[in-house]
């Protein structure tokens, strides 16, 4: 125990000797800025360390959850925009919101018309034209009322709600898209629920690129209202320690939490499950109930992380979420601190995201002398994207840290602890 | 020299151990047939012998070569042969092509073999282009013997060859398993119809608690009252 | 009426740009989403588990296909054929045999230690970022032709109208229909395919059946690394070559294998002509086809100028959803693919 202890220790202090030097090298305002990003994407971690470490689940698309979440604190904190509220816009919307509900209503009136006697091949047919007749109803009218507000006022706007109310409604939106995808996937095997999370993260994605009426698209909303005061009012360093303040709370008050949740009976619960699906389904545990909970709950969780990163970055662009920032990234980081254990995945967002923001320099500083030397001695000339091309080190360096991880250590640094029954 | 010659062998899954020194010996062209309640380790036994589980303690010789924890690719080209009790067909594969799965390991020319294994089981000859999963458990169950009859093995291990069958294919299966015999191949089986089984068994061994308990040819097993009473059920069971 | 009246009062014009835009375009994405669909079937029904750096694999094949292009210009030129076609075997050959050495360093170690399979799709996640990163390392993100000058189009009249089918893709449909029927005699009538059938039905008893499931999972690897790279270079050949590539065919083709059912090779080419035809389907714009109708409707009638199902932007989301509707309707596929859990 001690031992473990001790390699805990010596863990954590390595990695504040690490920050130390990124803050002497860098300046403050480097590193707390690298704080507040690690500090973010450790919340997202923690949630994936639910999904992942506590009960199996195989989430590869937490871009499009963190997105998702990121848009809707906009949505919910950026200041009113009165002219969509004078224009026709809200109506329009109403408008399609209605043909959706009647739509949907009719759909599924039409889906349960076997039983009034109905054959079920006329009941498939029925509803298969209604849904149909929604679709191009909604999306006609969709259409037009983005149409219209694109042209009478940019976008939609927020809400104006304070910052913290965004982050909630962010983490409830990742988490009812999380209890859809999971109602899905979770009675498959975690392979389809790996390939659909996949392919939602870019269908969200591909949305808030495109949905200009609703968040502006490549135009970018900016700046994001902040918690705490912004930087042109405290300066960089304060406003950052700050928010910084904010989000160090929010990792306190999760880790409490989960680590209470874990210790209770409903934790060993989900231990059992995971180390014996069979055992525990004889015990008469609705298995994928309990699984859709932790899915729903690492979402919600990841999603508050998401919106407090996009609050950080003051801009919304639907471009900036990337597989491999926002996805990939994380991954290394559960599985690299220790999935299943809390204070190990804190370990790893803030080990792995000091390493990937000094790799950047680090990468470019390698590349610029490879080209050096390559012309001094082989006459080689660096292709002109050289930088760009460096960055992609740090893409291969990802994929080689995920599988060698597997493979020597797949338990991470700071493994599960295992739990003692009296 | 014993076929088979089983000495102590300890095994078990993950750490536990299930079987605490099981020693079973046959001869060549001899039926042996494994008895005794559930979780005695008679499954266990063929598992641990065939390479599928790996064996701490004690050893496996047979036709006098120490065969112990070797997988079991290489024991069925030493001449063995194992039928699991379940999910022992390829069941998209035709019952053709099972049999040529069984033959996987040989190079040369087993028709005749073929044809012998439809020798043994007529009904699978008329249906020898039907997916085996299409078939009736007691077809599916001949599919799978004949699959481990491809390479001539010199000892055939079956898992509870009659789990699951109606009376009439237990007792079909039975004088299939006698004619296999007959024809020279070494059978060692185990089985949870004991009486049925033990009346057509050279050898019989009742297990219980991962130990032997009884050992003996099967007619004197069925006439030991204490085999009998413990393991075999009441007096009146056919 | 005869067959020519019959021609000329039917809106022929608008039918031969249904056929390019519709049917042609959808048979040739239909066909290389279906060869990477098999390689995805087949180590999903071999090895279990779902191999996500399949559309780096293909991309890859496309690069080494590009590699050998810029290596040995001339050797189209020998036999009338693109260059990167004619070279395209020895791109097959070595995908193969990366796909071989890739399994053996990342995936072999952990299928011996008897990891859960997820742990592997995990890997295989790993394996794609490390395939990504180098290609763009090495050839940069840009975008590159993979044909080399002007490409031969071959136009067949109908009407006043062409239906225009370009040389890559005449190479594409060829190959792909060979590489089918090649398949379908390997695994029906070839010992190492019919073991491959054979671990696919039931590991544990091909096993014991004394079938080496290391020969099988190699030629499981070469059969899915070479036809990868042959959709790749096909692809490529088609449109351009670029490191994105992979991505957007990932959710494609895994699709189309679990439409066709997993393990099922003929279910995963049929999943993927299932999945080409519905995406080009659905973004075609069928305003085009209701044109002719025009001078029968009375004037108040106004006809959209854009009728797609989905405006091509969310094209992603068609496979998306094939998938999910499987999922819930028939999570065995259309083909009754092996168990799954």
């Amino acid at each position: 125990m001690t031992n473990r202890a001790g390699r805990e220790t010596l863990l954590f202090a390595g990695l504040a000797v690490l920050i130390a030097l990124v803050f002497a090298a860098q300046g403050a305002a480097f590193g707390t800025r690298m704080l507040v990003e690690a500090s973010c994407l450790a919340i997202v971690a923690l949630g994936l360390t639910i999904q992942w470490g506590y009960a199996g689940l195989f989430n590869v698309g937490t871009m499009g959850f963190i997105a998702i979440a990121a848009y809707t604190t906009v949505l919910v904190s950026f200041p009113v925009n009165g002219a969509f509220w004078t224009s026709n816009g809200p109506a329009l919307l109403g408008k399609t919101a209605l043909y959706l509900v009647v739509g949907g209503l009719l759909t599924y009136a039409m889906s349960q018309t076997h039983r009034l006697g109905l054959p079920k091949k006329f009941r498939t047919l029925l509803a298969l034209i209604a849904g149909a007749a929604t679709y191009i109803a909604v999306s006609g009218a969709l259409g037009e009322a983005a149409t219209h507000i694109e042209g009478e006022a940019g976008f939609i706007g927020g809400f104006g709600l304070p910052v913290w109310v965004g982050w909630l409604g962010g983490g409830i939106v990742a988490g009812a898209l999380g209890w859809a995808m999971g109602r899905i996937t979770l009675g498959l095997r975690a392979d389809y629920m790996a390939i659909a999370t996949l392919g939602i993260a870019e269908i969200v994605k591909a949305y808030l690129k495109n949905a200009d009426w609703l968040t502006r698209g490549t135009l970018t909303v900016s700046p994001l209202p902040w918690p705490v005061p912004t930087p042109a009012e405290l300066g960089f360093v304060m406003s950052r320690a700050a928010y910084l303040s904010v989000t160090a709370v929010m990792i306190v008050v999760i880790f409490v939490l989960l680590q209470r949740a874990w210790a209770a009976p409903w934790g060993r619960m989900m231990r059992a499950i995971r180390d014996n699906e069979l055992s525990a389904a004889a015990m008469g545990k609705n298995i994928s109930r309990r699984r859709l909970e932790m899915f729903v709950l690492g979402n919600v969780i990841i999603g508050i992380g998401g919106g407090a990163l996009i609050t950080f970055s003051s801009i919304f662009d639907p471009s900036s979420f990337l597989p491999l920032n926002h996805t990939f990234l994380i991954w290394v980081m559960v599985i690299l601190g220790g999935a299943g254990n809390n204070l190990g995945t804190i370990f790893g967002a803030l080990f792995v995201y000091v390493i990937w923001t000094m790799s950047e320099p680090a990468a470019l500083f390698l590349f610029d002398q490879v080209a050096y030397w390559g012309d001094r001695l082989f006459d080689w000339q660096a292709p002109a994207d050289m930088t760009t091309r460096a960055l992609q080190m740090r893409v291969f360096v990802i994929g080689l840290t995920i599988t060698l991880v597997l493979r020597f250590a797949p338990r991470g640094l700071i493994p599960e602890r295992p739990v003692k029954y009296e | 020299m014993a076929l088979l010659e089983i000495s102590g062998i300890h095994a078990g899954y993950g750490g536990a151990n299930i079987l605490n020194g099981v020693s079973i010996a046959i001869e060549a062209e001899e039926i042996g047939v494994i008895v005794g309640p559930n979780g005695a380790g008679k499954s266990t036994t063929l598992k641990a012998l065939f390479g599928l589980l790996s064996i701490s303690k004690g050893n496996v010789t047979f036709e006098g070569r120490d065969v112990t924890n070797t997988p079991p690719e290489s024991l069925v080209k030493q001449g063995l042969s194992f039928v699991p009790q379940e999910y022992n067909v390829f069941p998209t594969m035709s019952v053709h092509e099972n049999l040529e799965m069984g033959a996987y390991v040989r190079r040369d020319d087993f028709r005749h073999l073929v044809d012998q294994v439809y020798g043994f089981f007529p009904p699978l000859k008329d249906k020898r282009r039907q997916p085996a999963g299409e078939l009736s458990g007691g077809q599916r169950q001949m599919v799978a013997i004949g699959r481990a009859l491809m390479t001539e093995p010199r000892l055939l291990l079956l898992d509870e060859p009659t789990a699951g069958l109606s009376p009439l294919f237990t007792g079909e299966i039975f004088e299939r398993i006698v004619a296999i015999n007959a024809a020279g191949t070494g059978i060692l089986m185990v089985e949870q119809n004991a009486r049925q089984a033990l009346a057509i068994a050279h050898k019989g061994f009742v297990l219980a608690g991962g130990q032997n308990r009884f050992t003996g040819t099967g007619q004197e097993l069925l006439d030991d009252p204490e085999v009998a009473k413990s393991f075999l059920g009441g007096e009146d069971q056919p | 009426m005869t067959e020519v009246d019959l021609l000329t009062a039917l809106p022929v014009r608008e039918f031969v740009f249904f056929i390019n835009k519709g049917i042609i375009a959808g048979l040739i994405i239909g066909s290389i989403y279906a060869l990477g669909a098999v390689g995805v079937t087949l180590v999903f029904g071999i090895l279990r588990f779902a191999h996500l750096a399949h559309g780096d694999m293909m991309t890859t094949g496309a690069f080494i296909a590009l590699v050998l292009t810029a290596l040995l210009p001339g050797a189209g030129a020998l036999v009338g054929l693109p260059t990167a076609f004619v070279l395209m075997p020895i791109a097959m050959a070595l995908t193969a045999l990366l796909a071989i050495v890739l399994d053996r360093w990342f995936y072999r170690p952990l299928r011996q230690a008897n990891v859960r399979p997820v742990t592997i799709v995990m890997a295989s996640v790993g394996v794609m970022l490390m395939m990504q990163g180098l290609i763009r390392l090495v050839f940069g993100t840009g975008t590159r032709p993979l044909y080399v000058g002007a490409k031969d189009i071959y136009r067949l009249p109908v009407g006043d109208g062409f239906i225009v089918v370009t040389e890559p893709q005449v190479l594409l449909f060829v190959f792909t229909a060979l590489c089918i029927v090649a398949l379908h005699f390997f695994l029906t009538r070839a010992r190492l395919g019919k073991a491959m059938r054979a671990v696919s039905d039931n590991a544990d008893l091909a096993r014991v059946s004394g079938i080496p499931t290391e020969h099988v999972v190699r030629a499981t690897w070469i059969i899915g690394g070479a036809l990868a790279a042959a959709g790749g270079t096909l692809l490529a050949l088609d449109v351009t070559l670029k490191p994105d590539l992979s991505f957007n065919i990932l959710l494609p083709i895994f699709a189309a294998a679990i439409v066709g059912g997993i393990g099922q090779p003929y279910g995963a080419v049929a999943g993927g002509l299932v999945v080409g035809f519905t995406e080009t389907l659905a973004v075609f714009n069928w305003a085009i086809l209701l044109r002719p109708l025009k001078p029968f409707l009375p004037d108040w009638v106004e006809l959209p100028t854009q009728l797609a199902l989905v405006p091509t932007e969310y094209k992603i989301v068609i496979p998306f959803f094939i998938l999910v509707a499987v999922l819930i309707w028939r999570p065995t596929g259309i083909f009754r693919g092996s168990v799954i859990k």
